[in-house]
Order: C-alpha cells, then sequence, then structure tokens
C-alpha cells in the first residue's frame, strides 16, 4: 500500500513527507528502542514509535526503512526534522497511541513480517 | 557484483581524465647529438632513469639508465645518444583517456610514455605511473573530502585498475557528549561505500555495525575512533576506545544485557542488542577489552555474500 493511501485512510499528519509520499509501504514494525528496529525492522517498513530524537532517523536510513510515524502527537525534535529531509525519510503524526495505531493500519493490510 | 562495481568506479576515472591532465609537461629532452658519457649527469641530476631524444621538438627516441649502462659494459667506445638510443618508442596522445596510458605502460613493461601533441605531433609531456596514481588520487580526494572522509589511503593503487584489486582505507574520530551526534560516522561511511559502488546489503551491515558501536563508544567511553579498510574481498573496521572497559564480556555479549544509565534508555538505548546485532551482522567478530584501558572490536563482511 502507499504512504500517501495510508496517511489518508488513518487521518495522520505528513510532518515530511519524504521526497515522495507515494512510496510503498511493504510492512510495519514497532518499537522504541533503536537496537530492536536495528536489528527485526525490514526495507520497506512503517516504523510506529514514540521517540523523536534525531537517532530515529539515522536508523530509519540505515535500514532503508519507508516511513517513521509517530505516535501520541509527538513532535520531532528540530534536528530529527532536519535528518529526515537530509536523509530523505518521511516523517509522519498521529494522535493515536501505538496499540490502536497499529490495530488500524493492520486492518489496512499492513503486517510485520 | 559489488566489488566489479568498486573497480568500475575507478575504472570510470582513467576513462574521465585524459593523459594531459595527468602529465608531467616540463620535460627534460636530450639531442641525438649528446655525448654518451654526457648522459648520467643530467639523468642524475634531474633524478630521472630515462629521457626523451628531441630534434626540433621531435620525438625521435628515447634513451634510459638502461641503454647506458648496456652501452659503457659493451666497451664505452665514444658514441652519442642517437647511435645507441631506442628508436622505436611507446607513445601516448596527450588528448587519449587516461587508462590507454595505464594499459600501455603495463603491456610495454615501460616505465614511462612520452606523449604526443597530436596536431603538431611534437613532444608535449611524459607520463609515468606515478603520475597516473596521483592524478587519479587527487580527483578522488575532491570526492572524497566532500563526504567528511578524514583520511584514507589507497596502494597498489595502480594494480587495482588493471587487475582488478582495491584497497582503500579510512578513519572517522567519534566524539560526542551527546547522543544526538550519534550516528554521524554510520551516515557518512554509508555514503562512501554507496559511492563506491557497494552492493547495498553489505552497505548495510556496515552501517549498523559502525552505528552500534559509535553509539556505545559515545555513551560508554566518550571518545573514540573507527577505522575501515577495503581491499579486494573484505571491509574490515576497528572501533577502539579508551574508555572504562568491560568487565565481563560474555554477558556484555549476552542479549538484554545493558548498564545503560536511565537518561539514554529514555531515548530507546540500553535494549542489550547493540553487541548482538553487530556480532549478526559480521562475517567476523573479536572484542577485545581491559578494565580501565578501552575496549577495542574488529570486524569483517565479505564484499560477495549476502546477509544472514
Ligand atoms: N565501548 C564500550 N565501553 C564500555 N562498555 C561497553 C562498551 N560497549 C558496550 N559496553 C557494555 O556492554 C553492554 C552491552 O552493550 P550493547 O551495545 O550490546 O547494549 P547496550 O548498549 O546496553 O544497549 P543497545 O545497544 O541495545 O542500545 C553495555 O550496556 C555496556 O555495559
Ligand atoms: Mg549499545
Amino acid at each position: 500500500m502507499c504512504l500517501s493511501d495510508i496517511a489518508r485512510e488513518l487521518d495522520l499528519t505528513v510532518i515530511y513527507d519524504g521526497g515522495d509520499i507515494d512510496r510503498e509501504i511493504t510492512g510495519g514494525y514497532a518499537t522504541d528502542l533503536m537496537s530492536d528496529a536495528i536489528a527485526h525492522a525490514k526495507a520497506g517498513d512503517l516504523w510506529v514509535t514514540l521517540q523523536v530524537h534525531v537517532n530515529v532517523v539515522a536508523v530509519a536510513s540505515m535500514k532503508d526503512l519507508g516511513a517513521v510515524v509517530l505516535t501520541q502527537d509527538r513532535q520531532p525534535l528540530p534536528e530529527t526534522l532536519q535528518k529526515a529531509r537530509d536523509e530523505g525519510i518521511p516523517l509522519l503524526g498521529s494522535n493515536l497511541r501505538a496499540f490502536d495505531l497499529i490495530g488500524r493500519l493492520y486492518q489496512l493490510g499492513i503486517r510485520g513480517t | 557484483m559489488n566489488r566489479k562495481e568498486t573497480v568500475n568506479e575507478l575504472q570510470l576515472l582513467v576513462y574521465e581524465l585524459d593523459v594531459e591532465s595527468a602529465m608531467t609537461k616540463e620535460v627534460v629532452t636530450v639531442s641525438p647529438d649528446l655525448a654518451m658519457d654526457k648522459l648520467p649527469k643530467i639523468l642524475k641530476s634531474n633524478r630521472i632513469t630515462g629521457v626523451p631524444v628531441t630534434e626540433d621538438g621531435r620525438l625521435v627516441g628515447i634513451i634510459s639508465l638502461e641503454d647506458y649502462v648496456r652501452w659503457a659494459a659493451d666497451d664505452g667506445k665514444p658514441s652519442c645518444v642517437g647511435d645507441v638510443m631506442t628508436r622505436k618508442v611507446h607513445t601516448i596522445y596527450s588528448d587519449e583517456p587516461l587508462v590507454s596510458a595505464v594499459s600501455r605502460l603495463e603491456r610495454f613493461a615501460c616505465g614511462r610514455l612520452p606523449v604526443l601533441d597530436r596536431t603538431t605531433d611534437t613532444l608535449a609531456g611524459i607520463v609515468t605511473k606515478g603520475d597516473v596514481i596521483e592524478s587519479m588520487l587527487g580527483n578522488l580526494e575532491i570526492d572524497y573530502r566532500e563526504e567528511g572522509l578524514r583520511t584514507y589511503r589507497t596502494s597498489r593503487f595502480f594494480e587495482d585498475i588493471v587487475s582488478d584489486s582495491t584497497e582503500l582505507s579510512f578513519a572517522y574520530e567519534i566524539r560526542g557528549e551527546s547522543i544526538s551526534e550519534g550516528g554521524e560516522v554510520a551516515s557518512s561511511l554509508k555514503k562512501t561505500l554507496r559511492r563506491l559502488g557497494m552492493h547495498p546489503d553489505v552497505v548495510r551491515r556496515a552501517a549498523i555495525t559502525v552505528y552500534e558501536a559509535e553509539m556505545n563508544v559515545i555513551i560508554y567511553a566518550k571518545a573514540g575512533r573507527v577505522r575501515v579498510s577495503i581491499d579486494q574481498h573484505h571491509i574490515s573496521m576497528v572501533v577502539e576506545d579508551e574508555g572504562p572497559g568491560i568487565p565481563d564480556l560474555e554477558q556484555a555479549m549476552a542479549p538484554g544485557f545493558s548498564t545503560a544509565p536511565e537518561s539514554v534508555r529514555e531515548l530507546g538505548f540500553g535494549a542489550g542488542m547493540g553487541l548482538p546485532n553487530i556480532k549478526q551482522c559480521a562475517e567476523s567478530f573479536e572484542i577485545e577489552s581491559v578494565v580501565g584501558e578501552g575496549t577495542t572490536l574488529r570486524v569483517s563482511f565479505h564484499m560477495e555474500e549476502a546477509c544472514a
């Protein structure tokens, strides 16, 4: 499913579109631990997290993740947004908590791998 | 395929650059009328082992120290350069790509090629293996600096181009009181490896390794350095610090073990998965640590193989 469709369906805020909001999202992963994301998230995944610091983008970029969704209306730190721009990583926001957001993503057909 | 791409990257440069950009323009020449016994002094004072012989700017031969030695050993009877020189000289035009010079120098096993100007057919310069290497390095260096590479060294560069083997190495300093600086070495290395045309999977594993090691240095040791070297088949990395060291390595390697302080746990560090992640990514993994002295991590990656 493409990122812009997901954003529309789940009413996500597009904080930064990553230069290509129509990119294909192939799966999902949820964690607030950096090393866990490194170990288990897959390229093309949507990463659901409440972490907002710059390392989130560093990890997402390293793993070629499809996008990062920040839960509970959390705002990225300025340097996080800057790094997302530098690395072309889409940053989105949701007012939902992780559990509910992930449930809806699942309903849309986004699966963990 | 990935290593081929690395080599292609170097080869691209030898196709892009022309001989003129690498050659030495101030060429010492001698006339065919020069007496042979005057030759050593000229070679010596210019610190060269061979010199083109010209007549009115036109190349008529080449004379080397070897020719001189042979002449002297023969009987050394008074002769001039024109009688002893090699008349059949391999040359190259200044507008030819550098790769032509490379292959000609190799094929004819000669140390230098006189360079001719195509329109006037006169001697325009001379090109040696050293000139080729210097010119390629100079060109690479510009690109490398842009990506924050601090130092790098290449050796066997010339052979690389003809024999398909590469060895590059570079180093990064890790400094950081703040974890927000974390990942800089990893991003920078990732860009460099990509630029060298390496397989995305190898790039990812190398970047993850550096990232985890870099974060550990920042969190536990404050400062350290990463050295990366790339040869024909491997990327090797050494990450070292002069931090507190690890008292029990087996424990540190166990997934889930962490001594991360609360302040960094809040940011999602301290899962105790960094070292296990590195071990998972690398083909070889060694860690040494002395309490009070520091920690050294050595890992390597094969270029050709896919990730487990
Ligand atoms: N360079 C180092 N200097 C001193 N201690 C270290 C160093 N690297 C790791 N350690 C010790 O080893 C432990 C395990 O490291 P590891 O990277 O596996 O997990 P972590 O850093 O605690 O958590 P994570 O990497 O998942 O965020 C650390 O908590 C720390 O006690
Ligand atoms: Mg760690």
